[in-house]
């Protein structure tokens, strides 16, 4: 069947959303919004435990570019076709895959309103719309400035931008990256951005400069990135605090110029990461706070602001928990068994919560965080004392960093099949 | 090493009485599949998780947790679980066909 009839019958569907109940398929209709790692997971999980469940999945775009490995595209390590996910393998698995806006939800009648007009009814929904830039967020900065100052904080055609930028731009030049204040997408996402645009101008413009202007103080994995730049890279990288006037007030686009503690500077390539908060239909909802996050039950990523949906990945608030790709899946599998069990009118399974960052320095050094984490309805989503954590901040003769280069691209196969199959 | 084998078969016969406050074997390994692959079967780098091995799976775990296995990673993860845990997941792993 194809997107569009499943949405014209979806639509017809809601029409007669009046009768009871009763009427539908027992294991019930569950509608999941946003194909990425979140979403994906969610569904593909929904339909292996239970393939009684009827899952429908709406997504805007055709496939999934992922932000994982985007920036090694931006390093020339890696083509953007590399890093796009087909929903194939989804609609494989069971999932009925719509493509289309999902325009509001109905929160009351239980269904989603799709920009076309017709509506997909649910008993259970799951919103993993992932992130929105907040524009406004830097003085100066806007959608339309994006052309002159790439944020490339969501994989794509701003990824061919900055890598077409950093391509053209001499040797000698200076590449200004700006990182925004927690909490954000990615945590380690721009000092590996860094890594391996230098990585790039070491081979290739050797007297080139990068200056990341930071609103925070510290940053993740921080003493594992500064020790790699200062090895592969010395000279290369000045990261400044926010408190040593790292933090930028304004930036002018026009004349390329970025304007922070210590006066203002300018770019030959500059890189904006604005704030962020919960993709639209979040908001929209009302699913978010007024921090512009969605808080939900650490147990089932249930959301604490509307009942029968389940909000997960980056638009979530999920404690100890970083805004990652890692997470979103991890999440997805969570809300998958809340869901099932709360379908059968079972309690829910306790959840088990993991995330890995990894991170590449160069295509042969890799580092990692992660982390297990304890889930308790009171104290929320916590790390495991004594566990998880950093790489060796000393490698041994096991050759700690070439290693997990190649298990970060292992990582990325495994979690891509894991969530889009 | 004997001593260790010893303790492996504790953990092998604590079994699935195990865990029951935690999460179940089922959701501890659906984690692993992140890094190690959908049903452990790793395209890639990492080790494809050996299935039907419940004795190999907890003497690893157990070797990875007392950093006496050299390991890039599995060290930091195997600390986050009890031995009770390590029992569940090695038992959910065992009966993956
Ligand atoms: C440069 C960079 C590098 C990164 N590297 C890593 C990494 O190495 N490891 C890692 O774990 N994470 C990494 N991340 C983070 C990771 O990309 C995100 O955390 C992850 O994508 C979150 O998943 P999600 O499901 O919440 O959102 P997304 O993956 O963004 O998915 C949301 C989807 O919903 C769709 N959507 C949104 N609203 C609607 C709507 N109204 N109707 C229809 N569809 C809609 C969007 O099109 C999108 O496809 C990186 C991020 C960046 C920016
Ligand atoms: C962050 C990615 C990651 C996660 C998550 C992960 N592993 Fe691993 N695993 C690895 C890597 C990498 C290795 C190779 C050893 C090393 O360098 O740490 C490995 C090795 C192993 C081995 C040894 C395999 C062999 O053939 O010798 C076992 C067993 C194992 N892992 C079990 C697990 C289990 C069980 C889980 C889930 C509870 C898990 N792993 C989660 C990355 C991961």
């Amino acid at each position: 069947m194809t997107a569009t009839r499943r949405a014209v019958i979806a639509g017809s569907v809601a029409v007669t959303l009046a009768a009871p109940r009763l009427a539908r398929a027992a294991a019930g209709a569950v509608v999941v919004i946003g194909a990425g790692f979140g979403g994906a997971t969610a569904a593909r999980y929904l339909k292996r435990l239970d393939p009684a469940v009827d899952v429908t999945l709406v997504e805007r775009e055709a496939s999934i570019v992922t932000c994982p490995f985007s920036n090694a595209v931006l390093g020339g390590y890696e083509t953007l076709q590399g890093i796009t996910r087909s929903l194939g393998g989804l609609k494989a698995a069971g999932v009925k895959v719509v493509r289309g806006e999902a325009s509001a939800i109905d929160l009351q009648a239980r269904r989603v309103r799709l920009a076309d007009g017709s509506r997909i009814a649910y008993d259970r929904l799951v919103v993993s719309p992932g992130i929105d830039l907040n524009f406004a967020g830097v003085a100066g900065y806007s959608e339309a400035a994006a052309a002159q100052m790439p944020h490339a904080w969501k994989a794509g055609a701003q990824t061919m931008l900055l890598r077409q930028q950093l391509e053209a731009m001499p040797d000698g030049g200076t590449f200004i990256v700006v990182p925004p204040a927690n909490p954000f997408r990615c945590p380690p996402g721009p000092y590996e951005r860094v890594s391996l645009v230098a990585s790039y101008f070491k081979a290739k413009k050797p007297k080139s400069k990068i200056l990341v202007l930071d609103a925070k103080d510290n940053f993740s994995k921080q003493g594992l990135f500064q020790a790699a730049w200062e090895a592969e890279f010395p000279g290369m990288i000045d990261w400044i605090a926010g408190k040593d006037g790292g933090k930028v007030e304004s930036v002018d686009p026009a004349a390329m110029t970025v304007k922070c503690g210590f006066g203002s500077q300018k770019g030959d390539v500059v890189n904006i990461i604005p704030p962020q908060r919960a993709g639209a239909i979040a908001q929209s909802a009302a699913l978010a706070g007024d921090n512009g996050w969605c808080p939900v039950d650490p147990m089932t990523f249930a959301s604490t602001k509307a009942t029968n949906v389940h909000v997960i990945g980056d638009a979530s608030i999920a404690g100890a928990m970083p805004k990652s790709g890692s997470s979103a899946n991890a999440q997805g599998k969570v809300a998958a068994g809340a869901i099932l069990a709360s379908l059968a009118g079972k309690p829910a399974p306790t959840p088990a919560l993991n995330n890995i960052c990894y991170s590449l320095v160069t295509p042969d050094y890799g580092i990692s965080v992660t982390d297990v984490y304890q889930v308790t309805k009171d104290k929320g989503i916590t790390t495991t004392p004594n566990a998880g954590g950093l790489s060796v901040r000393t490698p041994t003769d096991l050759g700690e960093r070439k290693l997990e280069a190649a298990f970060a691209r292992g990582w990325y196969r495994n979690i891509s099949a894991d969530s889009w199959g | 090493m004997r001593a260790l084998a010893a303790f492996a078969a504790t953990l092998l016969t604590a079994g699935v009485a195990a865990a029951q406050d935690g999460p179940s074997g089922q959701a501890m390994v659906q984690t692993c599949y992140v890094c190690h692959g959908p049903e452990g079967r790793s395209a890639e780098a990492v080790p494809a998780l050996l299935r039907g091995q419940k004795e190999f799976v907890v003497r690893q775990m157990i070797e990875f947790k007392a950093d006496r296995r050299p390991a890039t990673i599995m060290n930091r993860i195997a600390k986050s679980y009890s031995d009770e845990q390590i029992a569940a997941i090695a038992d959910y792993l065992a009966g993956l066909k």
